[in-house]
């Protein structure tokens, strides 16, 4: 592991600044969207900018005090991000009269204020390695509760919902993140076992294969989501993660063709056996097809979202002024064309640009950060959200068969709020982790650690 | 550990740099195309919003645009729906746009061809496009006088054209309905009305019947006929035809008969004239196996027979099948079997032989008038086809008198009115329905209009009465005698 010492500076004051460019930014949209307002500026408008500012600058403040050499710019990227979905949903409320916008501030409060207490709480992310075993029990409780008769709900088609006292939440989001720890947890653990064991066949150092077990069992748990809840994009989602994991722990080609052999055999199965993965594929195919427009679960909603993003163009309808609301699930899934309409392509792409700047740093912190453990967690984490974005984005566009995940900070939804930003939190962690100095105590903890993992 | 870690950043890149690519095309490569996509109902959207142009008859308007508070800026108002609701179809937000208000739509938002400037013009300054008004060809008054004076409660269609230019001086259809009732902005108040109006008997607001019903011609088909025989050579004005009552079809044991209560059976041998008079059937047999098949098909082709029509909006394409055998042929030549044709095809056949064998191309635009009242098309009369030569065209319409001199036409006879017309009667299977049918023009010696009504899906007797006798009434109007 080489490592970059830059001179320990807390550059807490560049994400300073930084944050208030983006709460001009989220500020600004909220006005603009506000305006589209019939009545005259939405009353909304104050209160979504207000709380929004207060929440960013309460979470720069915690960053101040418990992870003083976090990276700058995760911060104020992600700020931008959830204030423009806010202003979107917002001016969809307009329109439709609903009030999802009061919904996903108040989310928007509780995950952050989650955030925060996960940045507080954990301080060091290599606490979580102990607890590696017990995140994989609440991965498999969380994944197992929308399954509950009684607990779990159906909506659209997917058995991924729990409903409790009136509130409806997605656990598999949150499973996401606890799988993840447990990913990193176990692979920093046993990748030297997995390295050195193998046969080399070729170029490729093919594993051993008992090694291969976490695989196969990542792999049918991504097919049993596809088969009990009926998710496809979550099941994508988990092998993903567990994919960019394991090369990382591994950086062997080896693992990535395996897995894309078994997304292969997975992906012609389902295809093959499962209606709603077959009628997915069916309504990317023949998207133009009336009758697959007008099919339950068909292509209407992409060929709407397609036709808001060719009426934005290149430079959008401007806010209130296209008519997004023409797009089924316009405020969550499919909330890149109700951007693409109104904003247009400059727009939609610079959202686009502030994911990659987000994903980029998280990938430095995992760079910078010296434990595998840590690197592991933040390259996965990172890459999750880089999936995540390729997955939706390229849904609504066509260029892969369209499944039902959210878009990252941007769209509707609590569970993928609170899960998002809890991963926020630990990016932060992990980069003040990179970052701060080593003061001798921590390098003797680090020792420590090292012990525990090899005892 | 790292290096992978930079791949992985590498394959996240790929990722994004993908999706950016995607939307790119989406958002501009293909952006028109999908904005041009007829699923598309955005540009609908934005037309609500726009100042569409009116459709004028004699200067007012019978479809515009009127401002509103409602959910789009503009309201699209029918005045006097019922008399021209199959001519300006409906502007829905819920079913689309139909007839005039789809063939016209270029024009009626502001993007026709001659309007380009204008846009560009628009672009610059920044003002809202606006779209032209249509003058159309109809006579108001006239296509009042034939509303009226058709019954409600049938299907009929009348149609009055110009035989020199092709204009459509009036097309009048029953049933008819309120366009105002679908133009409405609420969806679900739309659809209601329209599931309404599509349990009415006999209307589809789809359809315009005088273009779009298909109907068997009957007796009128035997001027084609007739021109066929008459171009053949084997037959002049003074040939005596068999007139049998009844005869067998060839290669069959059906008969064919004259209509029994009829004159028909006074001769036993009979020259075209009477046999044009009184509609006798019998000797079309004879005629139909002589000049044969591809001579009528040749016929029926020249005078528009399988052409869909643009007037601007696009007729059906009239029937006449090809490759008949001798019994087929003998039923086709009197109108019935699967022969089918328009009301406007049969005028179009009276428009050809009243303007010496030229048929003018049947229109309904007298021009298009940009928002600022320059006139920015006024079509040409156009040649449609040249059905038959003059003599042919001539010796017809000298036949075409004979049912008005105490024929099957002679309640159409105006006096001080010289008039030619066929009229005809098709059985519709064993329904004990007839469609019952007049086409011809007038005056015979300068024509100047051609006039068709057909009564579908009617009983005889009614039928009889709906046809020469409102021939007399809209040829009294027509010539304000």
């Amino acid at each position: 592991m080489n490592e970059l010492r830059t001179a320990p500076v807390s550059r807490r004051n560049t994400e300073l600044w930084l944050l208030i460019l983006a709460m001009v930014v989220a500020v600004g949209a909220g006005y603009l969207a506000g305006l589209s307002n019939p009545e005259g500026l939405s009353p909304e408008f104050a209160k979504q900018g207000a709380v929004l500012c207060a929440l960013a600058l309460g979470m720069h403040i915690v960053l101040r005090i418990w992870a003083k050499y976090a990276d700058p710019i995760i911060l104020p990227c992600v700020v931008a991000l959830n204030g423009i979905g806010v202003a979107m949903i917002h001016r969809l409320d307009i329109t439709t009269g609903d009030t999802a916008a009061t919904r996903q501030l108040l989310w928007t409060g509780v995950a952050m204020a989650a955030a925060m207490a996960v940045i507080w709480a954990i301080r060091d992310h290599r606490m979580l390695r102990r607890a590696t075993y017990i995140f994989l029990m609440i991965s498999g409780v969380l994944m197992v509760l929308p399954l509950i008769p009684g607990l779990g709900v159906e909506i659209n088609g997917a058995r991924i919902w729990v409903r409790l006292a009136g509130m409806s939440f997605q656990p598999g989001e949150l499973a996401k993140i606890t799988l993840s720890i447990f990913f990193a947890g176990y692979l920093s653990s046993n990748r030297d076992l997995i390295l050195l064991a193998g046969r080399k066949i070729g170029p490729l150092q093919l594993p051993r294969v008992r090694d291969m077990a976490p695989m196969i069992l990542a792999w049918g748990l991504s097919i049993g989501i596809l088969i009990l809840q009926r998710d496809l994009g979550s099941a994508i989602l988990f092998f993903g993660l567990f994919m960019a994991m394991i090369y990382v722990a591994t950086a062997r080609i080896s693992w990535i063709v395996i897995g894309l052999g078994l997304v292969a055999v997975g992906g012609l199965l389902a295809a093959q056996f499962m209606g709603h993965v077959e009628r997915r594929i069916n309504a990317w195919i023949h998207a133009f097809d009336p009758e697959v427009i007008n099919a339950q679960y068909g292509s209407h909603q992409i060929v709407q979202g397609m036709f808001g993003l060719a009426n934005g163009g290149l430079f959008g309808t401007g806010f209130g002024n296209g008519r997004p609301d023409l797009v089924p699930y316009a405020n969550s899934d499919m909330i890149v064309t109700a951007l693409g309409e109104e904003l247009g392509l400059i727009g939609v792409i610079a959202v686009v640009l502030l994911y990659v700047l987000l994903v980029s740093r998280g990938i430095r912190a995992a760079l910078g950060t010296r434990d595998a453990f840590g690197k592991l967690l933040a390259s996965g984490l990172s890459f999750t959200i880089g999936l995540q974005c390729f997955v939706v984005i390229g849904g609504v566009t066509r260029l892969i068969p369209l499944t039902g995940l959210t878009t990252p900070f941007v769209a509707a939804g609590g569970s993928s709020l609170l899960a998002n930003w809890i991963i926020i939190a630990l990016l932060l962690l992990v980069s003040n982790n990179a970052r701060k100095p080593v003061p001798s105590a921590d390098l003797a903890n680090e020792v420590v650690l090292k012990k525990e993992a090899n005892a | 550990m790292n290096q992978a870690i930079r791949n992985v950043w590498i394959a996240v890149i790929v990722f994004f740099v993908a999706i950016m690519g995607s939307l790119s095309y989406i958002q501009f490569f293909a952006a028109d195309e999908l904005n041009a996509n007829p699923l598309n109902k955005r540009q609908l959207f934005r037309d609500f919003d726009l100042a569409r142009g009116a459709i004028l008859v004699d200067g007012n308007p019978i479809a515009e645009s009127v401002q509103t508070d409602g959910q789009f800026e503009y309201q699209r108002i029918y005045n006097n729906p019922e008399l021209y609701s199959h001519l300006t179809g409906f502007y829905s937000l819920a079913h689309g746009s139909t007839h005039l208000e789809s063939y016209l739509n270029d024009w009626l938002t502001g993007r026709g061809d001659s309007q380009f400037f204008n846009r560009m013009m628009n672009i610059v300054s920044g003002a809202n496009n606006e779209g032209s008004s249509v003058e159309l060809t109809i006579d108001g008054e006239l296509q009042r006088e034939i509303y009226n004076l058709l019954p409600d409660g049938v299907q009929i269609s009348a149609i009055v054209t110009d035989v020199k230019t092709g204009d459509i001086k009036a097309m009048v259809s029953k049933p008819s309905y309120d366009t105002n009732e679908l133009a409405v902005h609420s969806t679900s108040e739309a659809t209601a009305n329209m599931d309404a109006l599509l349990e009415r008997a006999g209307l589809s607001p789809y359809v315009n019947p005088a273009i779009g019903h298909l109907s068997a011609p009957g007796s009128t088909f035997k001027i084609l006929d007739v021109v066929a025989a008459l171009e053949s050579g084997e037959y002049d004005l003074e040939t005596e035809i068999d007139n049998p009552q009844s005869v067998t079809l060839p290669g069959t044991s059906t008969p064919l008969t004259n209509f029994d209560q009829g004159i028909c059976t006074q001769q036993e041998k009979a020259k075209l004239s009477f046999i044009i008079a009184q509609s006798c059937n019998t000797p079309f047999v004879e005629i139909s196996q002589k000049v044969g098949a591809e001579a009528l098909e040749d016929v029926a082709a020249r005078f528009g027979f399988g052409e869909r029509v643009e007037i601007p909006q696009r007729s059906a394409a009239s029937v006449f099948p090809s490759d008949l055998d001798p019994a087929a042929l003998a039923q086709s030549s009197i109108g019935e079997r699967d022969v089918k044709a328009t009301a406007l095809q049969m005028n179009m056949v009276a428009m050809g032989i009243a303007n010496d064998g030229v048929i003018m191309k049947p229109n309904l635009v007298e021009e298009i008038i940009a928002p600022d009242l320059k006139v920015l098309e006024r079509p040409e009369p156009e040649e449609f086809s040249t059905a038959t030569s003059k003599e042919v065209a001539d010796q017809v319409a000298e036949l075409m008198r004979e049912p008005l001199k105490g024929g099957t036409a002679a309640a159409a006879q105006v006096p001080g009115l010289e008039i030619a017309a066929k009229t005809g009667t098709a059985t519709l299977g064993d329904t004990g329905l007839v469609n019952s049918w007049i086409t011809g023009f007038a005056p015979v010696d300068d024509p100047q209009y051609a006039v068709t009504i057909v009564a579908e899906k009617i009983d005889y007797e009614t039928g009889h009465t709906l046809t020469s006798p409102n021939m007399k009434k809209i040829l009294e109007a027509v010539f304000n005698k």
